[in-house]
């Protein structure tokens, strides 16, 4: 299916039949993503309620203006996701080459703050679960819980990421290679609503793991 | 030497004939609705036989019946509701042990019970009890989660790791019945067994006064409570005094309040910042591995000695 | 639908069995009817280990103090027991086979929606299965396939990993079947085809796959969290850092109470299938049915308390879990009485997947009846994990969801194979089956209440006589089920030739050739009329 032709595989009976088909799966497949995580966020609800003061002294020892930074940083790239959307349908290869690569470029940016600045930064401080936790100060097993979720949470959203950019960078070839159109567009709508399911996973979790405890 | 055929366990607990009797009930409903539908499906299997090869599929069926629908959703919606309010009610109603009850402490671990009674008897794998008295069983397990399981009494509970979870029953007749784990807890799982032992009250009292050092856990407790040096602080005004303490309600720092049970004194003792009484500091260091389980029970019980309140001491 | 006048032979036909020949043209391959055969050899194949570990099981209890095996070796059996066949043979079985092979058929498609997705779920399943076998060839899993914690966080030795990993693997297969599934059913029906016409095996297929697509998600979160704490040390159920392993359970039985309804509506649409097949009536109550397997799903994901009501839970969570498992019974009660109902005047039939058919109805009863028992609190607080439990989930997962799943493997059996199986001996098979069953299981019904419980390799003398009746069961079950094993493999070569409707079923699937071409129909059927419409084939036997 990567020619510049528009394609209906053969199960389907016309175009619109393939497109509404690989929306409803798109949408499922969101909705499983949805239960995964709400599993995880189930679990550090439970958790935060019960150790509340821990939870937020844990909280504290996160930079939230990083936290902020890049949840700024994804908000942009759903911006630039979305107008590679619009792009497609416009037909406007250009247009939606630039966009993907900025969608790309802000993912690779919210990466390197997550890993490098952010994670990297809390290993050498000692509050690495497993691997490297030395923090002494009150609370401190349910700090290491905390900082257990930390790591999980965002390590499980920044992998979706990772993904993501691995998709885009197929159909950043596909799009350079000129296999999308006006009458084809809809793997970039749908790598739109994946990336903008995954901004979305972001904006529940920078609240619930930075900004606990009145900070501000 | 073949003698009747069990069906049931032998009721030897109060619990036991109203868990038998909704058990019968149980037994009637289903044994009618299995009759029932065997009994319908044979009728028509038979009676409907097709008689030729090409018999022609019937004519006029009767393919719905909203009565029938109504009847047969209703009906079994008012049995399973009687099953679930009896349940409920015995369950509820067992929940919580009567105030006079004689407790036990079990401490679970792969794959062994000890058991330790408050004169300071212990033993393994083994629980005396005294006939027609009350057992609160107060659990807790070093490693895995276990299950205290007594089938004459129809009575179990699963026994978690740095929690107390608790049991009780009132043995109504005398003899030896099986004490089983009954969630797998690894290789010896199934030799994690031994026996209830219940006795006369005369039998039961020379029991308890046999073979016994005379030192009781609450005087272990008061033991631990001099060498680990909790005087230091609990005895001079630094932290909280314990006289009285048991069962009372604890202002803490945040502002909430709680009953000073046996998980609250267990915590205060192995997570001791977890919860801050209102009006001390933060300065109580943790005993975790330096205390066993059954040591902490000692304290505990020691503590109970100093006075308790007549309140909410546990949650079921 | 008539049946096309002329058959050609199987042989001198091009259909999806000979469309291509060589292993590349089956591993490759994207048709439906195809991958559908190959989730069947895979299964079978896994049914087979799980079979041999309940074999070695029900041999060592042969004696209280363990006939054959170590009670370390026998914790790994039973454990591996459980894994394989709820993973990997039950939880697929009815939807990777009859699923995959039935469901464009019945809604007059080419194919499901992603074929090629279909062909990846095959290959993710048997990633996850090889690697659950690896964890059984390397020694053994021993945490039962409940892997509770901190049993498999902190105290195994024993390959939790793999086995995690495996299953974990395992559960994308199902999450893209089940997408598959959604929307092949909401995008692709025939012109006509409305949702009131679909056959009522397609409405428990779209209600299982909505438990596929929510449920599963949260067991690989929970499994992912168990490796995790076991390979770095974290603890999210470590009391020690103010976790609960009692959150564990809320997770897992958050989707393995669902998965056990996985288990069971594909049967109940089976069974909808073949009572009106072999009584050739229409089924009584189609819209209760339908309602009802949605009904099942919904409520099944509410009531996962009910395997922790003495775990230390609340009292108050206990009794609301309580009242709503005995909800999620009311929908099977209705599904029973109305296939029962539905023989009331029929023109009723024995063949194998009748007898199948209705001994899934009587087992199923009473299976789901000692549900009941364990919904009950007071009950429960006796005979949770005991061998009360073990015999009413077999008697739901056995002599209900195995035999529906035989009595669909040998109903469309001439339609996947082109075929006729020997029925003398279906027969003959399908009662030895039912007969073992009974023996081994009901006995177990007593032995819980007596207070046997699981998981034990070894037990007190007392319990003696009622397990070597058991064993003595499984010895009768298991040779009921290599028997069709060696007639169906047979019946490929040398059944007689089937064509397209050997049971004059009503259906789009009989509609076609058997075996099918690769897309199935000819052109594509225009739906005019209910389902199961043999009132009108009586009237057009009338005519003629």
């Amino acid at each position: 299916m990567s020619n510049s032709h528009a394609v209906v595989a053969e199960q389907f009976d016309d175009r619109a039949q393939q497109h509404e088909a690989s929306s409803l799966g798109m949408w499922i497949f969101l909705a499983t993503e949805i239960m995964f995580f709400g599993g995880l966020f189930t679990a550090y609800t439970v958790y935060r309620n019960i150790h509340t003061a821990a939870f937020e002294t844990a909280s504290h020892l996160l930079n939230a203006k990083l936290g902020a930074f890049n949840t700024a940083v994804l908000i942009c790239s759903s911006l630039t996701m979305a107008l590679a959307v619009q792009a497609a349908q416009m037909g406007k290869r250009k247009r939606l080459i630039t966009y993907l690569l900025s969608t790309m470029a802000l993912g690779l940016v919210f990466i390197y703050i997550k890993f490098i600045l952010e994670w990297h930064h809390d290993f050498l401080e000692g509050l690495a679960p497993g691997l490297h936790f030395t923090y002494a100060g009150p609370h401190a097993s349910r700090v290491e819980l905390f900082f257990c979720f930390y790591f999980i949470m965002t390590g499980v959203h920044a992998l979706h990421m990772i993904v993501g950019e691995g998709v885009m960078t197929v159909l950043l070839v596909m799009a350079w290679r000129g296999a999308f159109s006006q009458e084809r567009y809809n793997p970039i709508e749908m790598m739109g609503l994946y990336w903008h399911f995954v901004d979305i996973v972001w904006i529940f979790l920078f609240p619930l793991l930075y900004l606990l405890g009145a900070r501000f | 030497m073949p003698h009747a055929f069990p069906l049931f366990p032998v009721q030897a607990s109060s619990a036991a004939p109203g868990v038998d009797q909704l058990f019968y009930f149980l037994i009637a409903v289903s044994v009618f609705f299995s009759a029932l539908i065997f009994l319908l499906i044979f009728y028509f299997a038979i009676k409907y036989r097709r008689r030729s090869k090409d018999e022609a599929p019937p004519k006029n069926q009767v393919t719905n019946s909203i009565q029938l629908e109504v009847l047969w959703t209703v009906i079994p919606m008012v049995l399973v509701a009687v099953m679930y309010f009896w349940g409920a009610d015995i369950f509820v109603r067992d929940a919580r042990p009567p105030r006079n009850a004689t407790e036990v402490f079990v401490v679970g671990k792969q794959w062994m019970w000890q058991i330790e009674h408050t004169n300071g008897k212990r033993e393994i794998n083994a629980l005396h009890i005294p006939v027609d008295q009350p057992i609160k069983l107060t659990m807790t397990s070093q490693d895995v989660i276990h299950d205290f399981s007594v089938p004459a009494f129809r009575m179990k509970n699963d026994v978690l790791p740095d929690r107390y979870t608790t049991e009780w029953f009132k043995a109504t007749r005398t003899g030896k019945f099986h004490l089983f784990c009954d969630q797998y807890c690894g290789m010896g799982h199934s030799l994690m067994r031994g026996w209830v032992y219940v006795m006369k009250p005369e039998d039961y009292e020379r029991w308890l006064r046999s073979d016994v050092t005379g030192i009781t856990m609450a005087d272990q407790g008061e033991t631990l409570y001099h060498n680990l040096g909790c005087i230091t602080c609990h005895g001079t005004g630094k932290g909280p005094a314990f006289a009285g303490l048991y069962g009372k309600p604890v202002k803490l720092s945040d502002g909430q309040t709680v009953v000073a049970n046996d998980a609250y004194l267990r915590e205060s003792i192995l997570y001791p910042t977890a919860q801050i009484v209102n009006g001390y500091s933060p300065i109580m260091p943790t005993f975790k591995g330096q205390v066993s389980e059954d040591q902490v029970l000692q304290l505990i019980a020691y503590i109970k000695s100093l006075g308790s309140t007549e309140s909410n001491t546990g949650a079921p | 639908m008539s049946s096309p006048e002329v058959e050609l032979p199987i042989e001198s036909r091009v259909h999806y069995l000979n469309a291509g020949y060589g292993i590349k043209s089956w591993l490759l391959t994207t048709d439906h009817k195809r991958i559908g055969l190959m989730y069947l050899v895979s299964i079978t194949f896994f049914f087979c280990f799980g079979g041999i570990a309940a074999t070695l099981m029900r041999l060592n209890l042969l004696e209280p103090q363990g006939l054959l095996v170590e009670p370390e070796t026998y914790n790994k059996l039973f454990s591996m027991h459980g894994i394989i066949m709820v993973f990997f043979f039950l939880i697929p079985s009815i939807p990777a086979v009859l699923g995959n092979f039935l469901i464009p058929m019945m809604i007059g498609a080419r194919d499901v929606a992603f074929p090629r997705l279909n062909l990846l779920s095959w290959y993710v399943f048997m990633t996850g299965g090889l690697l659950a076998l690896y964890a059984v060839i390397a020694g053994g899993v021993d945490t039962g396939w409940t892997f509770y914690t901190p049993l498999s966080t902190a105290y195994s030795n024993t390959h939790v990993m793999a086995a995690a990993a495996g299953v974990f693997i395992a559960g994308f297969s199902s999450i893209l079947t089940g997408m598959n599934f959604v929307v092949t059913i909401h995008k692709m029906r025939a012109p006509g085809l409305s949702w009131f016409r679909l056959p009522l095996f397609i409405w428990a297929m779209y209600a299982t796959s909505i438990i596929f697509i929510l449920g599963t998600p949260v067991i690989a979160i929970s499994l992912a969290l168990v490796g995790l704490e076991r390979w770095f040390h974290v603890g999210i159920f470590d009391p020690a850092l103010g976790g609960d392993p009692l959150l564990f359970q809320h997770m897992f039985w958050f989707y393995s109470h669902p998965a056990v309804y996985v288990m069971i509506l594909p049967s109940m649409g089976v069974i909808s299938e073949l009572v009106t097949a072999f009584s050739k009536k229409k089924i009584f109550g189609y819209h209760f049915i339908a309602f009802s397997s949605i009904a099942i799903a919904a409520i099944g994901f509410l009531v996962w308390g009910h395997h922790m009501f003495i775990s230390g839970q609340s009292i108050y969570a206990g009794l609301v879990f309580s009242a709503l498992s005995f909800a999620v019974a009311i929908p099977s009660a209705i599904k029973v009485f109305n296939w029962t109902a539905t023989l009331y005047k029929g023109s009723i039939s024995y063949e194998a997947p009748m007898l199948y058919a209705l001994g899934f109805i009587g087992l199923f009863t009473i299976g789901g009846l000692t549900g009941l028992f364990l919904a009950t609190l007071a009950v429960d607080q006796h005979v949770h994990d005991t061998y009360f439990v073990v015999a009413h989930f077999h008697y739901i997962m056995v002599g209900g969801a195995v035999m529906g799943y035989l009595g669909g493997i040998h109903y469309w059996w001439p339609k996947i194979s082109g075929r006729l199986y020997p029925d003398g001996w279906a027969r003959v098979a399908a009662i030895i089956i039912f007969v073992g069953f009974n023996l081994t299981f009901f006995p177990q019904f007593i032995l819980g209440y007596l207070g046997m419980p699981r998981r034990y390799a070894v037990y007190p003398a007392e319990f003696h006589t009622l397990n070597v009746v058991s064993t003595a069961g499984a010895s009768i079950l298991g040779l009921g089920y290599v028997i069709p094993l060696v007639y169906l493999i047979w019946s490929m070569r040398y059944g007689p030739e089937a064509g397209p409707n050997p049971w004059h079923a009503t259906g789009l699937e009989w509609t076609t050739a058997s075996p099918p071409p690769t897309h199935n129909f000819e052109e594509t059927p225009v739906v005019t009329e209910e389902p199961y419409a043999y009132d009108r084939l009586a009237e057009e036997i009338q005519v003629v």
